[in-house]
């Protein structure tokens, strides 16, 4: 799916207007007890730019806890950013109007990790698609929602559709829950699908299904995806471009070839290094780098490059100053005072 | 019969106290459904047969001072205790349920002050109050339900409020905020199935304790004048404990079931649907 996305780029020329665009995104929550003196703030997401095209599947990747998932609630719509902009076709969400963001919350629609508590263990799945239909304003009527979900359920393999219609989730598998997931989520012809771990709590059999229904998806209704996502071998499967967060900040982002093979900024290649890797011949010839420390929190963020205290080519500099994403190669950013050293050190054979 | 509905009745049967608290309950409902066609005579008909032990001829629980048949007298008890233990838990139910759905699901500032005059209808006590209330407005049957509702709501909305705010940020619950569902919607339709089943466990608690304090305002003299209840009897038997002792034996014993029986039932239903007490 890589190749259809970029040759239909490269004919257009110039960059389109994205899909969405997230500008300066600030979130900070107030922790800590009720009283003023005791309260502390944490940074969850950190000046954070991406922009997504439409049909591309762009991927979110970090540790747990580094503001990947709060990002999605913030592009969702479930929490207001600190400060910063969400753009849609070129429009601000805060300059939208009551229509305009109803149409936008219609159009990026969301698949969870824990296919189990998202969907209501109440509901049948035939009530499950036909609410998401009529709810939010796909189809009209309750008959047309009747026979779309049985399309629905029918596209994303749970077929014959009429052996699924009314049963209860819990009697389903973590697959076909999370089938019936993607269905939901399809039910409003989103433009945009934030799927937040979709497969990190399946079997690793059921994974490759999972992850080849999504790209079966994108080629058929050309839908744009943030994929979240600790795991860095999907993301190099499926993903166009990725964007690697660490504390809340994007730290390195471009090409998914680009940014695994030449990984420029020292934390994503420590992420790609602990990724295990099948082949011992291959894995023999990886440079390990290894972290020491945990992820500090981030309610005490080092000064300086977030990243220092555990990197290993930190400098004296990086204590002090805060690196800004600055161009590294064609489309490929990151996030380091040493990255130019490093672009250069990685030219040479 | 649908998948939870099931499930829940295979899990209670096996339970044999709340199997008992259901029979008795449901003895409760069939007394009180066919009190006039149970019932020998007319609860309020004297006679001169007064103070007649249990036992004599056309009166097999005795009679009272005034020759009424006791039999009679409770059996159209039952209705009063049932109308309103179910009348009064059904009020307090619904209070808790808004309250506690608002409270959990919006949270903030709204919760604080929720909560706060929760607690303070828990701390007042209830009976004192409902004893000023009830001598301050009269006692008819819809005063006496209203007050015992209102006093009642804090346990419900208290859990109805926890379930909700574990629920609220479950992702299923996002979903739906995501395909532009309302507040309102998600709060009713999506979240309150879920959380029913801890609201009946209380609710059917409710009743037992609602019953049990409309008897004890009918003890005091505060029951609905205009109807034979249990608590009533119990109030004109005060001055007969020693010599007629079946005037207040036996609407204790009907108070004492149905109260045993809505309390059986609720543990039941709570040990049904909760994992945790279940075995194997």
């Amino acid at each position: 799916m890589s190749g259809t996305y970029e040759t239909k780029h490269a004919e257009t020329g110039s960059a389109p207007t994205p899909l969405i665009e997230v500008t300066g995104l600030h979130k900070q929550f107030a922790s800590g007890g009720r009283f003023r003196r005791s309260r502390r703030s944490v940074h969850a997401v950190d000046d954070l730019a991406i922009r997504i095209h439409a049909g591309e599947t762009f991927a979110l990747v970090g540790e747990s806890g580094c503001g990947k998932s709060t990002t999605a609630r913030l592009m969702l719509s479930l929490q207001q950013p600190t400060s910063g902009d969400i753009r849609y076709k070129g429009t601000p969400l805060s300059m939208m109007s009551e229509a305009e963001r109803r149409d936008y919350r219609r159009r990026v629609q969301v698949v969870f990790q824990d296919s189990n508590s998202s969907l209501n263990p109440r509901k049948r799945l035939g009530t499950i698609l036909t609410t998401a239909l009529t709810v939010s304003g796909a189809v009209a009527d309750a008959r047309r929602a009747v026979a779309r979900a049985h399309e629905l359920m029918e596209d994303v393999g749970l077929s014959p559709s009429a052996s699924f219609f009314d049963r209860y989730p819990h009697e389903l598998s973590g697959g076909q829950r999370q089938r019936v997931g993607i269905a939901r989520a399809l039910a409003p012809e989103p433009e945009l699908i934030i799927a937040d771990e979709p497969v990190s709590a399946l079997d690793i059999s059921v994974r490759a299904q999972i992850l080849q229904l999504l790209q079966r998806i994108q080629r058929e209704r050309s839908v744009a995806y943030l994929f979240i996502s600790h795991d860095l071998s999907v993301v190099r499967w499926v993903a166009h471009r990725v964007g690697v967060m660490y504390l809340g900040r994007l730290v390195e982002t471009g090409p998914v070839e680009s940014v695994f093979t030449r990984p420029v900024h020292p934390y994503t290649e420590v992420l790609i290094n602990a990724t295990p890797v099948a082949d011992p011949e291959r894995a023999q010839l990886r440079h390990v780098h290894v972290v020491s420390g945990d992820v500090p929190s981030t309610t005490e963020r080092p000064s300086g490059c977030p990243f220092h205290p555990r990197c290993p080519l930190a400098v004296e500099t990086c204590r002090s100053e805060v690196p800004e994403l600055l161009p590294v190669g064609e489309a490929h950013a990151a996030a380091c005072l040493r990255a130019t050293e490093r672009v250069e050190g990685l030219r040479l054979p | 019969m649908n998948g939870p509905v099931r499930d829940f009745w295979l899990q209670f049967r096996r339970n044999r106290l709340g199997m008992v608290g259901l029979a008795l309950v449901l003895l409760l409902a069939a007394v009180a459904l066919l009190a006039p066609v149970l019932a020998p005579v007319d609860p309020f008909r004297t006679s001169r047969q007064a103070l007649l032990p249990p036992m004599s001829p056309g009166f097999l629980l005795g009679s009272d001072h005034l020759g009424r048949d006791v039999l009679s007298g409770v059996i159209w008890g039952s209705r009063v205790s049932l109308l309103v233990g179910l009348a009064a838990a059904a009020t307090a139910t619904f209070i808790g349920i808004v309250v506690g759905a608002v409270s959990g699901f919006f949270g903030g500032w709204v919760d604080e002050l929720v909560m706060r005059v929760s607690e303070l209808f828990q701390i007042i006590p209830r009976f004192v109050l409902a004893l000023i209330v009830v001598s301050f407005f009269g006692s008819g049957l819809s005063n006496l339900i209203l007050v015992i509702g209102i006093l009642s709501w804090p346990q419900t909305a208290r859990i109805v409020r926890s379930q909700f705010l574990r629920h609220r940020a479950l992702p299923y619950v996002d979903s739906a905020r995501v395909l532009g569902m309302k507040p309102l919607r998600i709060m009713f339709a999506e979240i309150l199935p879920n959380v029913l089943a801890p609201v009946i466990v209380v609710a059917s608690l409710d009743i037992a304790q609602a019953i049990l304090m409309e008897a004890s305002l009918g003890f005091f003299g505060l029951g609905d004048p205009n109807l034979r209840s249990w608590g009533g009897m119990l109030n004109t038997a005060q001055g007969f404990v020693q010599r007629a002792w079946w005037m207040s034996v036996f609407p204790g014993i009907g108070i004492s079931l149905a109260v045993l029986g809505f309390n059986l039932l609720g543990d039941g239903i709570n040990e049904a649907t909760d994992p945790r007490l279940r075995e194997g």
